[in-house]
């Protein structure tokens, strides 16, 4: 697998990553796939599937909160 | 003795009789079968059975009531003395005593009726239109990027569902729509909520609730606004209000309905270890199916190797070699025998050819005669005619000679 290949997945966040896991097996099971093909696949599902966890691991839950507008405001 | 007979014995009938028709009538009256009574709970005492007996009085009159401990079990509030309420049950009478009683199913809070008269016409209304319809609910994300929140931001209940979602699914992010949940100003408060994240954050996923509380503090959640807001919802809601035994509008017109604050929560999101699972799973089955694979391809490799070998142009120039070896061989043979053939043959002819000799003859001590005049082979003395002369040829030289005397016609 490339580089440029390894950084899109690490810049890739959980849900794209996940879903490419996911896609990548559809693919990887698909009939008569040349080997070196395969390969490249097997590689780039593990390293997918190494950044999902990684990203599980690492993740801190993120909380923002709106500003309550007041209902008089609301009214104007 | 008039008097007496006045008396019929015919008419004369038990207190069980009595009680016993009082009882049939009661029960055949179906406006006594069925009823809501108002009133305030008085001389209440709870038995050790479990039984409840109370009396419930208005200003100007009282009637005994009995409440099953089957049916007091299904409670969800403490009668007490003094309490207004409502009570629903039948008339009957207790015969042991002739006590014509309510028998209590059960009781609620006065006023209460009135709110859900309210509930049930909003309900069916709303239902009418198609606010509650199945195949209006959108289905929730599995795995949300942004979940929002309407809830009170000072309750208990948004920490539950921080926590949930903290523990279960920290990648996602979470935006809190801070409002009122209870009093007047809720319904406009939460409408408002919800309209500032569909307008401003878009979540994957909208949680709409609040902890539990009377039905008067959850009564926002019925708010024929607040219902109709959660149902125009650009984001799928879920909704987890009070707690398990409290259903609200918000919950009918929600996508899903959870059962408490942290429910919602449980359902908005996927637990960490188990998606922890399944991308170690997928992991796996690109594994295993890399090395299947490879070991088709192997097996497949050397079945093609084989049919390489046997398709190969050494392969074939081997096997004319071979059959190369085998004409020649049968070429070796063939001559070989023939040679023989014409070997024998030959020592035959020459044997023949020997004997044939007419050398081989002469040197046996014969002679062959021939005349000399025209070299002819005498073979008959008729040939030859007395003083002539004819050629003698012997086995060693020849001669001449001349013809004395001739006798034809003998044989020797």
């Amino acid at each position: 697998m490339s580089e440029t290949d390894q950084k899109d997945i690490q810049d890739m966040d959980f849900e794209t990553a996940f879903t490419a896991l996911q896609d990548n097996l559809v693919r990887l099971e698909s009939e008569n796939l040349p080997l070196q093909e395969a390969l490249s696949l097997y590689e780039r599902g593990q390293t997918l599937a190494r950044h999902c966890a990684d990203l599980l691991d690492r993740a801190e839950l993120k909380v923002r909160q709106l500003s309550m507008e007041s209902l008089e405001a609301e009214e104007e | 003795m008039t008097q007496f007979s006045f008396y019929q014995p015919q008419n004369v009938i038990t207190v069980t009789q009595l009680n016993s028709y009082l009882r049939q009538l009661l029960e055949n009256d179906e406006a006594l079968q069925d009823l809501w009574v108002e009133g305030e709970i008085s001389n209440f005492s709870r038995a050790t059975s479990g039984h409840l007996y109370f009396t419930l009085k208005d200003s100007a009159a009282s009637i005994r009531c009995v409440m099953w401990r089957n049916a007091a079990a299904r409670l969800n509030f403490s009668p007490r003395e003094g309490l207004a309420v409502e009570v629903h049950g039948n008339m009957n009478v207790y015969e042991v005593s002739g006590q014509v009683q309510l028998y209590v199913d059960a009781i609620r809070p006065a006023g209460e009726g009135a709110l859900f008269q309210e509930f049930l016409r909003l309900k069916t209304e709303l239902e009418v239109q198609g606010l509650f319809d199945a195949d209006r609910k959108r289905p929730i994300p599995e795995r949300p990027r942004v979940i929002g929140i309407v809830t009170s931001a000072t309750g208990a209940a948004l920490q539950d569902m921080l926590n949930t979602i903290r523990r279960r699914f920290p990648i996602a992010e979470v935006v809190i729509s801070p409002t009122i949940v209870q009093g007047i100003d809720a319904p406009p408060s939460i409408v408002s909520a919800l309209q500032r994240l569909n307008d401003e954050v878009h979540p994957d996923v909208i949680l709409i609730g609040r902890g539990g509380g009377s039905i008067e503090d959850l009564w926002a959640f019925n708010d024929e606004s607040v219902v109709r807001a959660v149902a125009a919802s650009t984001s799928p809601i879920i909704s987890g209000v009070g707690h398990e035994t409290d259903f609200t509008l918000t919950d009918f017109a929600a996508d899903l309905r959870a059962v408490t604050p942290t429910a919602a929560a449980e359902l908005a999101t996927p637990d960490r270890m188990k998606l922890l699972g399944s991308i170690s799973e997928t992991a796996n089955l690109h594994t295993a199916h890399l090395r299947e694979m490879i070991s088709s391809r192997r097996l497949g490799l050397g079945q093609a190797s084989n049919d390489l070998v046997l398709r190969s142009p050494a392969h074939r120039i081997n096997i004319l070699r071979q059959k190369l070896d085998e004409i020649s061989q049968h070429l070796d043979r063939t001559i070989h025998h023939q040679l023989e053939r014409k070997t024998l043959q030959f020592e035959n002819l020459k044997k023949s050819l020997q004997d044939l000799n007419p050398q081989a003859i002469l040197n046996r001590g014969y002679a062959i005669v021939t005349r000399l005049k025209d070299g002819e082979v005498v073979k008959n003395a008729a040939q030859v005619e007395t003083d002539e002369e004819v050629h003698i040829q012997v086995s060693l030289g020849h001669m001449n000679a001349r013809i004395t005397q001739t006798n034809p016609g003998e044989v020797l």
